[in-house]
């Protein structure tokens, strides 16, 4: 359903003239050909790690920090870059935290050797 | 810094693209995973970088500041008892949520700010996507994690009433309208109301969508708020004419997809019947139908079984999340395998509250994760198993959802440990599991309770095979 509405929101533009020229088909392109492709790619990802895919995934999807930075660092009023730099707060919060926990949760699948040590 | 050329830009963003579906790739295998999250890190190290050198950027100080205070933030965030995952990941959901609302709004303002004929319909639409779905997946997530947390003031039990989906539908749908009206007419005298407006009624949505929800559908709810967290991220990408955020956000979107579909399946129900079904609801209509009698065996008892059995099956539920037992269960299957049982675990999809849960607890424990064994796969070996041992779980060993139409579980796809030659359950309380559901498996004959502590239980039967080993 959210879908429907950011696809609403493509199809009008033909008409607009367009001040800011933004190329909106090249845009749903890529996100087309990536959600595919996560498809792909995700649907191989092993059950065993189901848990720390899904903090890898929020480490991935906190690339929201890329919108942050440019609205917290811009020459823009006050305010703005207030509400700019709580999100990079919460995205680097995200970033630190779900690449950290990942990679905790991954050391600890160990496959027995015959020495018993971990590798 | 110095200045970068655009297309450099352009350039670290692909490469960040590439490093990111390695990482998800490399996720295939446990052997390979940890070269995942290098991949992922590098990823977002050239992203911020190359965003960051950016000429538009110049208040420097202001993003060190933020970046530290996150750091500060992550790092305790990342060191919480692994039994605190699912909390831990509905929180990140709402920092996702919350990043892509804010910024949205920031953009609206700016835009407003610099003159309307900035925001054109689809900057607009894009936007007020980034905020519905950023802010309703912040208070979602807040309340999922609160509920996941036991927090007291939250409600843990499903709370309905009469109308609810009319009312929650209402919501969206006047949502949806403000928003119509907002990209027709983004700059007005009542429109930055209206901005407020959609704000206030996402976030209202998002508690509102949660409150119906039990704990036993939290790892489908958390897989649903993971992947609108990325489609958020993706309406960002739209709103910024970014790339490199669209495809981010498309992959973590996908996967959290993927994971409810998982999700759905493992309990034979549909989205809409998890969001607008509110399964945990207390049963009411079969009560009272005939005395059913619990059998008890000692701990003495069931050890003796478990010494003289060949195979074992033993199935982790949310009890052994709950009690912290998954280190007294790795000594038990150390007893049991020196003295030659073979042991597996079998692990249904959503046991525990978020996927992988119980994998993750009993990797925690150093059980070798060639031992846990999908549903799926053991299920033809339940009858060749000696003893089936039920560590906390419930509905996802009721024999009920093979056959009774009228539990609400019916038609769930479920490890069949009513099949083993002996079952003994461990159980905390003779109170009916989370979904309030009587549980056929421990009226049936061969089934023996275990009342108590998973992890006192475990460990007494830990205790007993050592003295008798000794």
């Amino acid at each position: 359903m959210f879908l429907a509405v950011l696809l609403a929101s493509v199809v009008p533009p033909a008409s607009d003239a367009a001040p800011a020229q933004v190329d909106h088909v090249s845009l749903l392109f890529v996100l087309v050909l990536s959600t595919f492709i996560g498809i792909g790619v995700i649907a191989r990802v092993s059950r065993l790690l189901h848990t720390p895919l899904m903090s890898l995934t929020n480490a991935i999807s906190a690339i929201a920090v890329v919108g942050s930075i440019l609205v917290t660092g811009g020459d823009y009023p006050v305010t703005i870059r207030v509400l700019g730099a709580v999100a990079l707060f919460a995205s680097t919060t995200n970033i630190v935290s779900g690449f950290l926990i990942t990679d905790r949760m991954l050391r600890m699948f160990k496959q027995p050797t015959r020495d018993g040590t971990k590798r | 810094m110095s200045r970068l050329p655009p297309e450099l830009v352009q350039l670290a963003y692909v490469a960040a693209t590439v490093l990111f579906v390695f990482s998800l790739h490399w996720m295939n295998d446990p052997k390979s995973a940890r070269r995942g999250v290098t991949a992922g890190v590098a990823a977002m190290l050239l992203a911020v970088l190359a965003t960051w050198v950016q000429p538009s950027v110049v208040h420097h100080s202001w993003i060190a500041v933020a970046v530290l205070a996150g750091f500060a933030a992550g790092i305790p965030l990342s060191r919480v008892p692994l039994t605190a995952v699912p909390q831990r990941t509905a929180v990140s959901h709402a920092f996702g949520g919350l990043a892509a609302g804010l910024v949205g709004t920031a953009k609206y303002f700016l835009w407003v700010g610099e003159g309307p004929a900035e925001l054109t319909r689809f900057r607009m639409g894009a936007i007020i996507a980034e905020i519905l779905l950023g802010f309703l997946t912040f208070t979602g997530s807040l309340m999922a994690a609160g509920k996941l947390q036991e927090l007291k003031w939250i409600p843990q039990r499903p709370v309905t009433y009469p109308g609810q989906n009319v009312v929650n539908l209402g919501l969206f749908v006047l949502a949806i309208v403000l928003g119509v009206l907002l990209v027709a007419h983004p700059v007005g005298a009542w429109s930055t109301l209206a901005f407020f407006g959609v704000i206030g009624l996402a976030l209202l949505f998002g508690v509102l969508l949660i409150l119906p929800i039990g704990g036993a559908d939290m790892p489908t709810v958390i897989s649903i708020l993971n992947a609108y967290a990325g489609l958020s991220a993706v309406a960002m990408g739209f709103v910024l004419d970014n790339k490199l955020l669209i495809t981010a956000g498309a992959l973590d979107g996908s996967s959290g997809l993927i994971l409810s579909i998982v999700m759905c399946r493992a309990m034979n129900r549909s989205f809409t019947n998890v969001l607008f079904g509110a399964f945990g609801q207390v049963q009411t209509a079969k009560t009272g139908t005939r005395e059913q009698v619990y059998k008890s065996e000692t701990v003495e008892g069931a050890a003796q079984m478990l010494e003289q059995a060949q195979f074992v099956v033993i199935i982790p539920g949310y009890g052994m999340a709950v009690a912290q037992a998954q280190h007294r269960v790795r000594e038990l299957y150390d007893q049991l395998t020196r003295r030659g049982v073979t042991v597996k675990f079998a692990i249904h999809p959503v046991a525990g509250r978020m996927p992988g849960h119980m994998n993750v607890l009993l990797a925690e424990a150093d059980v070798p994760y060639s031992h846990l064994v999908e549903m799926d796969e053991i299920n033809p070996d339940m009858p060749q198993c000696d003893v089936a041992l039920v560590i906390g779980a419930n509905d996802v060993v009721n024999p009920a959802a093979r056959h009774d139409k009228s539990t609400p579980i019916y038609g769930m796809p479920i490890i069949h440990a009513d099949k083993a030659k002996t079952v003994f359950a461990i159980k905390r309380s003779k109170s009916p599991g989370f979904a309030g559901i009587d549980n056929e498996l421990y009226f049936q004959d061969r089934t023996f309770m275990l009342f108590g502590d998973a992890k006192a239980v475990v460990g007494d039967l830990v205790k007993q095979l050592a003295a008798a080993a000794a």
